[in-house]
């Protein structure tokens, strides 16, 4: 077998630049350099032009109208500006805001941030499949709520929200939905016309374009206003001011292109991919997937090795790119929030692994990484002695543990 | 994170896995740490009449720095009387090892297993001779 390692199995983390994608950068790097404001020569003007062409791109993978897409650094700055700003323009009518315990830390950290500046905020439990139990959120709807937040699909389990009964909901009680929609552009398809939802926040770069770029989408009908975040020229229409990254934008527009026109023979072609890997892993002992497995994308894989610790995994299996927790918190020795908050039991949460698998992952990279993890689980566990007691017919859950 | 070329080598090849019979008179077992935190550590000695640790054997749950550590401290037993293993300082393993400030609690909970191994056999053996 021939396979270049390491394999890079971390599509959720970020995505290469597609080729195609950077091609078509590169001449607003250098020849059509101009500054899209600039309004009295043809080099802003060319600029100018190449950010509507893309603006119309990514209007067109979410059926938006190109108007209502407003450019920004990336989802992170995408929900800020969503949450704060939606929060702060309507701060009259309530100060309550509903969310998830499982949302990605760019929508809990703005929200929290706004609970230090007198807000409320319910951050709800999903079931332990992930999802959220729409009685739940029915129930956690208050007289003051103005905004709610769920994202489409979790970076960390890929599990997919249903987004249109949610804002079915906010609908009715006049409250406005933002959707973090960073993990879900070319994976399921979105379409805005239809979906009651009042702001969207999409990311270029798991979506095979540049880092550093990403977007805001606005309703204009119902019109939603923010107050901005940023201050400045008042480009994009007041709300994002700066000046255009021309050859960023450039790059999004294509990326979301070639994922409009490529996402349903691709998602095909991953779903496959994903079920092999998931019928070959399956045949290790105590492995736990979590998460939602129907609804869920098929890019995302994330599942527990029992007894057998993350990080020294990830460390075994360094011919693979993985990640244990999201990359923005692996760092911390903490489990994964995201799956405490399914109520998995701590040395599950420590014992997982996500695979997420994108546009160049082939099968001979998953036959790799399935054969990999059989030998190196198989090791780690003749390490470890909580697998010896589970031999044994322990009960891990009783045991008095002398925390540390 | 980048490990040092030590613990490399602990956790790719790490010495003395395993594990002794507790129910040995001559055994001691220490087992620290919680599964909660991501780190369990069984360490267990074996010593002989004289009192000197002969064996010494372990299994670990946890990260690479804790694997190697356990791994180096079942080496540094061997020979070493129990006061002398109970000696065994947890800023000694981090050196070694070169524990990041991250990881030094790897290094403790190394220390914790040993005193824990050399506690439960004192225990025994004064339960012996009480008997």
């Amino acid at each position: 077998m021939t396979v270049k390692t390491p394999i890079y199995l971390d599509y959720s983390a970020t995505t290469p630049v597609d080729a195609r994608v950077a091609e078509k950068m590169i001449p607003y790097l250098t020849e059509h350099f101009g500054n899209p404001a600039s309004r009295s020569h043809s080099f802003g003007w060319v600029a100018e032009k190449a950010v509507e062409n893309a603006r119309e791109e990514v209007a067109k993978l979410v059926n938006a109208d190109p108007r209502e897409i407003i450019w920004t650094s990336g989802a992170t700055e995408s929900n800020n500006l969503a949450i704060k700003g939606a929060a702060h323009f309507y701060s009259g009518k309530g100060k309550h805001i509903i969310t998830v315990q499982t949302e990605h830390k760019a929508v809990i950290d703005p929200v929290r941030e706004l609970e230090r500046l007198g807000f409320e905020a319910t951050f709800l439990q999903p079931e332990p499949n992930g999802l959220l139990d729409l009685e739940k959120f029915k129930a956690a709807i208050r007289p003051d709520t103005v905004l709610a937040s769920v994202m489409l699909v979790n970076n960390e389990i890929g599990v997919i929200q249903d987004i249109e009964a949610i804002g079915n909901l906010c609908r009715e009680h006049g409250i406005i939905f933002h959707v973090d929609s960073a993990q879900a552009t070319g994976k399921v398809a979105i379409d805005l016309e239809k979906l009651p939802v009042d702001l969207m926040s999409f990311s270029a770069h798991k979506t095979y374009g540049p880092k550093g770029i990403g977007a805001l989408y606005v309703r204009r009908k119902p019109r939603v206003r923010l107050e901005a975040q940023m201050h400045g020229g008042g480009h994009e229409r007041g709300l994002r001011s700066g000046t255009l990254a021309t050859h960023q934008i450039v790059g999004m527009g294509e990326a979301f292109r070639i994922a409009r026109e490529e996402m349903e023979l691709e998602n095909a072609r991953i779903r496959r991919l994903r079920d092999r890997l998931l019928s070959g892993l399956q045949d290790i002992e105590e492995v736990y997937v979590n998460g939602d497995l129907k609804q869920r994308v098929p890019h995302n894989l994330n599942i527990s090795f029992n007894f057998v610790e993350g990080e020294s995994l990830i460390m075994a299996v360094k011919d693979i790119a993985v990640s244990s927790g999201s990359a923005c918190t692996s760092a911390s020795l903490e489990p994964s929030y995201v799956l405490r908050a399914l109520g998995r039991s701590d040395e599950l949460a420590h014992s997982s692994i996500r695979f997420s698998i994108g546009r160049f992952t082939t099968e001979e990279d998953i036959d790799y990484t399935v054969a990999l993890m059989k030998s190196k689980i198989g090791k780690l566990r003749e390490l470890s002695p909580l697998w010896e007691m589970h031999l044994e017919g322990i009960d891990l859950s009783k045991v008095e543990w002398a925390a540390h | 994170m980048a490990y040092s070329d030590k613990v490399l080598d602990h956790y790719e090849n790490p010495r003395n896995v395993g594990t002794l019979d507790k129910n040995d008179p001559h055994v001691g077992t220490g087992m620290v740490g919680a599964p909660a935190c991501g780190d369990v550590m069984k360490l267990q000695i074996k010593v002989n009449d004289s009192g000197i640790i002969e064996d010494a054997k372990f299994k670990t749950y946890g990260c690479g720095s804790a694997i190697a550590s356990s791994s180096l401290v079942t080496e540094w037993l061997k020979g070493k009387s129990l006061d002398e293993a109970a000696q065994i300082k947890n800023s000694a393993i981090a050196e070694e090892l070169a524990l990041p400030p991250v990881k030094i609690h790897c290094s403790v909970l190394a220390e914790d297993a040993i005193k824990a191994a050399v506690a439960d056999l004192k225990a025994k053996q004064t339960d012996k001779e009480v008997a």
